[in-house]
């Protein structure tokens, strides 16, 4: 164990202790608030390029398991916490937290105050930050820290979604058909579609438009991912093709990518939402859901053509957007986590809307 | 949906006295209810039987009825306010249980009356044990297997399928009464029969055993648009098998992954819905098994509950006030959090550090019951204590119970625990496993062993076992540097370690370990309950203590400070609360710590409020300005006053745990305000109270104060047998007896050794038949408020707090009252009291003698307050601001328009084979009040609001002994002109035939048909007077007393109590009763004045 910095773009310094890997490591800091998931949390590609704060203190309780997973390594760039346990309890569990972490060369720091860093996080909003357990100088953390590019304008796709194609099988009887472009595919999603008795292909983001029409799917999926949508700009175009040739359906990344494709803006939040408790109104029916969090930007409504599209989800808290659906096309998306893992179920019917949208548009396609 | 327009008023029933299983988490949300509803312009009609509860205070409510919770009077009342619409899930199982008797009586009805929150089907397709499971399976969550009786002979045909063990619950019974764990086939028959006695409809269940899951609750709220929100999830360390109101619990869940956390939040969605509560809060208990997972459904609250108050209090959302609002339209997405002040209820609140919470357990006043907790709940109070780690939130619990432990300790070396004695306690739960888990750790078993006796999880073992580790490696730095590094200090503060247990280890004084550290910068931090986890600005300032880097306590300060221009700043007083619930420490002084607050604040002041009791009012954030959730030792208090730096500190009103730490708290520099500590020093102190006595030339009971076995044997001899002997410092009568020779005398000095803890011991002349007297009075120093004097029904040598007393008097003399009263005038004067006061008389013959006096808020202050129509401890409170007693308008309180008369709640049926004989040891958990125009009607209401209500006719048992047979033979007279069957054994039927009673002759043992016993048995006997003889008393009479109580027959043990009973019958069959809300009754008392 050793001394550990957590030093942020704006100067402020945070201390802890490194477990077992040391060094430094760099990238956005990012609070969540979820009480438990941290297993979830850490294998979330959409956490690519960003160092996770925990705000609920213990964590590691009860352990890894080989089934909570949600892709197959972890992508934090560092993980910071109250307190790591040492003894773990949970019959599914195999291994320790910070074996874990060890066993991904993932630098955690524990003994920080991160009520402190998550209020100053609130306030400043998210920023860049280094850890480091050799270096303590402020100055010359602040020279490396400035090397690191910031999230606004980075892809972080490329370097976590799919280089080849694959197929996941659907459970028992194959219904449907979906190709999910992958920006970094949460494995919960690809679960609940099979669990309904979809069968999706997941295919590389440079996938062209005309291939994945080629072959002829029922759907069409945007999967969440990491970073700045801005940035993927080839994404953005295939999407801009496939619009209105398929029901399409996006999550996160895949919302932000979709309001981009029809015209819109992003913009950074000051802070995102990470967690599992956000209320989120369906406008259509007036249902809250709480809902599972994972964003740091945010589709601007007023940038869409009202004739066109339609925000369809609410966020209670802050009333950001956090869904679309298109007036004339199959097409809708929701900024956030309807397949959970971690976070509460209550959106899981969304899949189902999914399903409707694609039996209603081969019916009318006859 | 908006507020719904088409209902205006709102009638809602309170839980009644403070029992075992019911205590004041309710006066909370019935509080929270009130307040919440009276905001949205209804007009609440409310009921409670409990004088001592802010949701009775005249000002919650419009119209505040003190009377018995029961149809017959919640009928009347009903006619008397035709109210539109009954909230029945805010009121304990009690207030549920009424509503659903007043529905199916047709009451409601009748009435048109609207049930809020739960409809009459939901309320039993929850409670109704099989209508529950029928609901469980219809939507396929998992249950353990159980099957129903009605009959012993049923019971058991069940049990021979689902085997053993297994457990026996009772259907529409509270805190699991009648409900047991049974082993073999012995006990069955027994606990079979008890099962079904005790359930209001004669049914049972019996089920699959799953002692040794993993217990967890979820606190649920579901609105009318049918959305729902998970507040909390609270983990049991004790694990099934113990009832969850006597298991150390966490909060929030740590052991469950995400997964198995959804899939019981989707079940408990699912459930709330399938049941149908339409809004409104309920409470889902799941059990898990710690090896596969298996996860069942144990039960459901459709009301707010006990739980829900701690889930409040650990999340900083508030349950019942929210459940109020969706009661009358709301949907959760149109209530603010108070706390961010931007975001709706319609969220699951984020909390960002633990929270444990601790039973406090009162074996020690019922040395005859055995310490081993199963399904049903025995703790009287219960602690909660917030840290950033579970080490810390644990042991700022455990010396937050104030059971004289400092921490997770060594308050027994584990060296001298026999092994078989080690194994018991840790297999068998009890009320200190904890510690023996520490011991046990310590003789070095290992986790996995202590996993294995307690069946709590490894996660919880695995910490307690980080905690003894640190503890030793600190012991081991000290020993070889003799000093511990600033690091080790950190740490040590970090995981809970008090100053106290620093002390220990570093062989110094506490205040030396404060010194140090605060040299060396570590010192508590304050951080904020803000449900949200720093997501949101929090406006509301609920804190907690914790060693960190940042305190938000001084940041709030500072903006305050800012924010005010200068000059304005408001005076910032500081309010101790009583800390967890006990026997003798109650709702009462909490009661008194609200009312401070809401008087201070209305008078300008900030008030502040630390207490560490999540049941509380106090705790409610709303209640003062600011919140400090801490436990109530030197050192957190000391932390707070660091930051706060108030300009007064009031330890008066929070009974005896604020009051022990008065000196030092002065001598460290506290500003205490009110009665002076040397004051309250005189009235403690045995000698200087008998000089002061002597001057003011007040007569005393013979007494003397000795610190010495040897000295107590003499003293009592000087004084004269029987003697009344007790520590010094002690409040609720602990450990107090009265003694008839020296024999008994040294064994009970044996027994107080413990609670004693060097305090002197006093012995007084224990006068015999000698009536006492209760006075509560306010002082400012210079003039008296004489407010209340209570004649006690119990002779003196019950105590105070478990005797009936009426007032005004109604058989003391004009002379007498008139001595007691300049009595009170002059004690309070010389010590110099500013506040309250109360002072204990003892009245024999014409004489008047003082038994004590105690210079703060007494535990009858609530029941005059509402009786006179004065709120006595905000008038103390501003009074200990400053103001004057002149400066309030305070009515006559000679002439008061009624009669009240308060009665105590014992919790024998709880402790089996505890006689239910009182003395001067206080044992009731909780009081009533009963107000009518004459004594009779007041006492036969008392009575029916302890659940004891007296008989109108049927048979009487009669049974005194040999001084009361005087007295009793005139009595039986009366009860005979009443209409009575009378019985009697041998020697009390020879007296009263001697004096032309009709009785019938009874044995008190034996097998035939004319046998005491059998005639309860065949409810041949509606009231039992039994006056016990001599000192020990007989055994056949024990078990008479305890076959009454099993069958809730009204049991009279005092002559005095009889004579009141008498009044009481005679009233219910000449006057019958009426009903008067406290706001008309205080009209018609003070309107002859204003005129």
């Amino acid at each position: 164990m050793k001394e550990a910095v957590l030093y942020l773009e704006d100067g402020k310094c945070f201390y802890g202790r490194s477990l077992n890997i040391h060094g430094e490591s760099a990238g956005e800091v990012v609070f969540n608030t979820a009480l438990s998931g941290y297993q979830e949390v850490l294998t979330d590609p959409s956490y690519a390029g960003q160092i996770v704060v925990m705000t609920y203190p213990l964590i590691g309780n009860y352990g890894i398991n080989d089934e909570d997973v949600e892709s197959s390594r972890v992508h934090v760039k560092g993980f910071v916490v109250k307190e790591f346990c040492r003894t773990y309890s949970n019959f599914r569990a195999n291994k320790g937290l910070i074996q874990y972490l060890d066993e991904n060369k993932v630098i955690g720091i524990e003994g920080v105050d991160t009520r402190a860093l998550t209020r100053h996080l609130r306030v400043a909003g998210a920023m860049k930050g280094l850890i480091s357990t050799d270096d303590f100088d402020p100055r010359s953390l602040k020279v490396k820290l400035a090397k690191v590019p910031s999230m606004e304008g980075a892809d972080w796709v490329k370097e976590v979604a799919t280089k080849k194609p694959y197929v996941w099988k659907a459970e028992g009887q194959k219904k449907y058909r979906v190709t999910a472009i992958d920006c970094g595919i949460k494995l919960n999603i690809l679960r609940e579609m099979a669990r309904l008795g979809i069968e999706t292909s997941v295919v590389p983001p440079t996938t062209s438009a005309a291939d994945i029409l080629a072959a002829d799917p029922d759907g069409i999926f945007l999967a969440n991912g990491p970073g700045d949508p801005a940035a993927v700009t080839n994404v953005i175009a295939t999407v801009r093709e496939l619009i209105g040739k398929k029901p399409i359906f996006g999550i996160c990344l895949g919302n932000q990518m979709i309001g981009l494709a029809l015209g819109g803006r992003t913009y950074k939040l000051k802070f995102g939402h990470h967690g599992c408790n956000h209320p989120v109104k369906d406008l259509e029916t007036g249902r809250i859901s709480i809902t599972s969090q994972n964003h740091g930007f945010c589709v601007d409504i007023n940038s869409l053509n009202k004739a066109e599209v339609e925000a369809i989800h609410i966020n209670l808290n802050d009333k950001t957007v956090e869904g679309l659906r298109h007036k004339k096309y199959p097409l809708f998306s929701v900024q956030y986590h309807p397949e959970a893992a971690p976070g509460p179920n209550d959106a899981k019917y969304l899949f189902g809307r999914f399903i409707e949208m694609m039996e209603k548009f081969t019916l009318k396609k006859g | 949906m908006p507020k719904r327009t088409d209902i205006k008023k709102i009638l809602l029933i309170g839980s009644g006295p403070i029992v075992i299983g019911q205590a004041c988490e309710f006066d909370y949300s019935g509080t929270q209810a009130c307040k919440a509803l009276r905001e949205e312009g209804f007009e609440i009609v409310l009921v409670n039987s409990n004088p001592a509860t802010i949701m009775t205070d005249p000002e919650t409510a419009p119209h505040t009825y003190i009377e018995p919770l029961n149809v017959e009077f919640l009928e009347k009342i009903i006619i008397k306010e035709r109210p539109d619409a009954i909230l029945p899930t805010l009121g304990g199982q009690t207030g549920l249980n009424l509503a659903v008797e007043l529905w199916e009586k047709g009451i409601l009805k009748k009435y048109n009356v609207e049930m809020l929150g739960a409809r009459y089907e939901v309320i039993k397709k929850a409670e109704d044990r099989k209508q529950f499971k029928q609901a469980c399976q219809s939507i396929g969550l998992d249950l353990p297997r159980s099957s129903f009786a009605y009959t012993l002979d049923e019971a058991r045909e069940v049990v021979k399928e689902i085997g053993f063990p297994c457990i026996i619950r009772s259907s529409f019974t509270l805190g699991g009464t009648g409900g047991s764990i049974v082993y073999s086939r012995e006990d069955f028959d027994v606990k079979a029969q008890r099962g079904i006695d005790s359930s209001m409809i004669s049914e049972i269940l019996i089920e699959e055993s799953i002692e040794g899951w993993k217990e967890f609750e979820l606190e649920v709220m579901r609105d009318n648009k049918d959305n729902v929100v998970i507040v909390c999830a609270i983990e049991n360390i004790d694990p099934m098998g113990v009832h969850t109101g006597d298991s150390i619990t966490v909060a929030p869940a740590q052991t469950l992954t995400d997964r198995e956390y959804q899939q019981m939040r989707d079940q408990s969605l699912a459930l709330i819905r399938e049941i149908g509560v339409e809004t409104g809060g309920s409470n889902i208990q799941f059990a898990v098994h710690p090896k596969t997972g298996r996860m069942v459904v144990i039960e459901m609250n459709p009301r707010v509950s006990r739980s829900s108050a701690l889930a409040s209090k650990a999340t900083g959302f508030p349950i019942a006030k929210f459940a109020a609002k969706l009661a009358v339209g709301y949907s959760l997405d149109e209530i603010q959090n108070d706390i961010t002040r931007e975001t709706p209820a319609s969220f699951e609140p984020a909390i960002d550090y633990c929270v444990t919470k601790i039973p406090r357990f009162t074996f020690e006043k019922f040395p005859e019951a055995q310490d081993v907790l199963g399904i049903q709940m025995k703790s009287v109070g219960e602690t909660m204590a917030i840290g950033r780690t579970f080490k810390e939130s644990l042991q700022k619990g455990l010396r937050g119970l104030e059971i004289h432990h400092i921490g997770f300790d060594n308050k027994t070396d584990y060296r001298n625990i026999e092994e078989a004695k080690l194994l018991q306690r840790l297999r068998e739960p009890n009320a200190s496993r904890i510690f023996y888990i520490k011991y046990a750790l310590q003789s070095g078993m290992t986790v996995d062993q202590v996993v294995e006796h307690t069946r709590m999880d490894i996660w919880f073992i695995a910490q307690m076992k980080q905690l003894l580790d640190f503890e030793n490696e600190m012991i081991a730095e000290f020993a070889a540097a003799k000093t511990l590094s600033d690091k080790t200090l950190r740490q040590a503060k970090e995981w809970g370690f008090s100053d106290p247990q620093l002390a220990e280890i570093m062989d110094m004084s506490e205040s030396a370990v404060r010194t140090l550290r605060k040299q060396k910068g570590i010192v508590a931090t304050f951080k904020v309950v803000d449900t949200c986890a720093a997501e949101f600005e929090a406006y509301t300032p609920y804190f907690y203590s914790t060693y960190e880097t940042e305190d938000e306590a001084i940041l709030q300060n500072e903006k305050l400070t800012k924010a005010q221009a200068k000059g304005t700043t408001r005076r910032k007083i500081m309010i101790l609360g009583g800390g967890p619930n006990r026997i003798g420490q109650g709702i009462e002084f909490d009661y008194c710590c609200c009312h401070a607050a809401f008087a201070l604040k209305e008078r300008g002041f900030e008030t502040i409020m630390v207490n560490s009791n999540p049941e509380t009012v106090s705790t409610d954030y709303d209640t003062s300005d600011r919140l400090y959730f801490e436990p109530l030792t030197f050192e957190d208090v000391m932390n707070i006053m660091d930051v706060e730096k108030p300009d007064g500190v009031i330890v008066q009103f929070g009974g005896q745990t604020p009051l022990n730490l008065a000196r030092r708290l002065k001598q460290a520099g506290a500003p205490i305000i009110g009665t002076s500590v040397d004051s309250i020093d005189t009235a403690e102190n045995r000698e200087k109270f008998a000089a002061l006595m002597d001057e003011l030339k007040i007569s005393q009971p013979n007494n003397a104060t000795a610190t010495t076995v040897e000295e107590t044997a003499a003293a009592a001899l000087r004084v004269g047998y029987p003697v009344l002997v007790r520590p010094s410092y002690v409040l609720g009568g602990r450990a107090m007896r009265i003694v008839y020779d020296e024999e008994s005398l040294m064994s009970f000095i044996d027994e107080i050794t413990d609670v004693s803890r060097g305090h002197p011991i006093l012995i007084d002349k224990f006068i015999e038949d000698a009536m006492e007297v209760d006075v509560d009075a306010v002082c400012d120093g210079e003039q008296v408020y004489v407010a209340g004097i209570m004649e006690h029904i119990e002779n003196a040598g019950i105590h105070s707090g478990d005797s009936a007393c009426v007032l005004p008097p109604h058989t003391l003399s004009e002379e007498i009252l008139a001595e007691i009263k300049e009595h009170t005038r002059r004690i309070a004067l010389a010590l110099k009291v500013i506040g309250l006061l109360n002072i204990q008389f003892a009245v024999k013959g014409e004489k008047v003698f003082i038994l004590e006096v105690n210079p703060r808020a007494s535990r009858t202050v609530p029941f005059v307050s509402k009786a006179i129509g004065v709120p006595l401890a905000k008038m103390a409170a501003r009074i200990m601001a400053g103001e004057k007693l002149s400066g309030f308008k305070l009515p006559d309180i000679d002439r008061l328009g009624m009669v009240a008369v308060k009665e105590c709640v014992l919790p024998f049926s709880r402790f089996s084979g505890v006689d239910i004989i009182l003395g001067p040891e206080m044992k009731s958990t909780g009081e009533v009040m009963g107000m009518a125009p004459t004594f009779g009607a007041a006492y036969a209401k008392s009575q029916m609001a302890a659940n004891q209500g007296l008989p109108k006719k049927g048979g009487v048992f009669i049974s005194v002994n040999e001084n009361d047979k005087r007295s009793v033979a005139f009595m039986a007279k009366r009860l005979h002109d009443l209409g009575f069957k009378l019985f009697a054994t041998k020697g009390t039927a020879k007296v009263l035939r001697t004096s032309g009673v009709m009785v019938t002759l009874v044995d008190k043992t034996g097998e035939g048909h004319n046998n005491i016993l059998t005639l309860i048995q065949k409810d041949e006997i509606n009231l039992v007077i039994n006056t016990p003889s001599g000192k020990k008393s007989q055994f056949d009479m024990r078990k008479i007393r305890a076959a009454a109580i099993l069958r809730n027959i009204p049991c009279i043990t005092t002559i005095q109590g009889a004579a009141a009973a008498i009044h009481g019958i005679e009233a219910s069959l000449k006057e019958g009763f009426t009903v008067e809300s406290l706001q008309s009754y205080y009209q018609r008392s003070s309107g002859p004045e204003q005129a």
